[in-house]
């Protein structure tokens, strides 16, 4: 199996924020954290493309490079996690961050702040998993129920797509040569690099709309 | 006297080769679960046995497919 990997597909995506609600919603998320967002390019301009946008699980994580408490880990799935009890909340992860994955719960009377939260791609954190206290601090372990995280299982449009990498890189890859374009502003290279000998499949950069 | 300081400066040099205490060696002391270890929680669904990885990841496969409408529709 593949590293797990999210792809949006901008072509299709109509920035609905359904996958953003989704997420907040399944996972129970505190207000002012939002684990995924949805990012619009030339906004109100005829053509404007969307992606949303969460932790990618980047397979050399600057966060897990900057983190002073090693607080993050790297599942067998090549998701990257977290541990609470281990974050201090000293803010690093997020200023070296690419994506601003990273989110940080204000609380206290001078908005002090808390411990990071982030993506988890519904895998939860070190704790027993589905269990009341992996709920409390990471949301539902959905992988551990034998299904894929919410945001991209909801999709209306089948644009965000989450899952083994290869599979989900055969899918935006059929889809790219069905229609003859499509991974031109959010394909696989813009999103993970290009691949190296043995990764994941490459979708082909198709011709400009 | 001598002695006395070389003495000195091993017992100085001695606290030098302690734990550094540096923050790359806190670690999670957490062992993380495998994800195909079942939930503790009526929400499994069901298509996989809890602690197979191998039916686990086609679990995973088999449900990715679904966001395929090319497989659905056509």
């Amino acid at each position: 199996m593949a590293r797990m990997k999210f792809i949006c597909d901008a072509e299709r995506c109509i920035e609905c924020n359904g996958c953003v609600t989704a997420c907040k919603a399944e996972h129970d998320v505190p207000w002012g954290v939002n684990r995924r967002r949805v990012v619009t390019l030339n906004d109100g301009v005829p053509g404007e493309k969307s992606i949303s946008v969460a932790c990618m699980h980047c397979s050399d994580a600057p966060c897990m490079a900057v983190c002073p408490v090693n607080c993050f880990y790297r599942t067998d799935e090549g998701l990257v996690l977290h541990d609470k009890d281990v974050c201090i909340g000293c803010g690093y992860c997020s200023y070296a961050c690419p994506f601003g994955a990273p989110q940080f719960p204000t609380n206290g009377t001078f908005g002090l702040r808390g411990k990071m939260d982030k993506c988890t791609f519904c895998a939860g954190g070190p704790e027993v998993n589905g269990s009341e206290a992996e709920f409390e601090k990471y949301g539902r372990n959905r992988l551990s129920e034998g299904k894929l995280p919410i945001c991209a299982e909801m999709c209306s449009t089948k644009a965000l797509l989450g899952g083994d990498g290869d599979v989900v890189a055969d899918i935006l890859r059929n889809r790219v040569l069905v229609r003859g374009k499509g991974s031109e502003v959010w394909g696989w290279g813009t999103a993970y690099g290009k691949p190296a000998a043995g990764g994941g499949a490459p979708v082909k950069e198709g011709t400009k709309s | 006297m001598k002695s006395l300081l070389l003495l000195a400066c091993a017992l100085s040099l001695a606290a030098c080769g302690g734990p550094s205490g540096k923050a790359d060696q806190i670690v999670s002391k957490k062992a993380t679960r495998p994800s195909w270890d079942a939930a503790a929680n009526p929400f499994v669904v069901s298509g996989w046995t809890s602690g197979d990885k191998a039916s686990w990841q086609e679990q995973m496969t088999k449900r990715a497919q679904n966001q395929n409408e090319y497989l659905r529709t056509n």
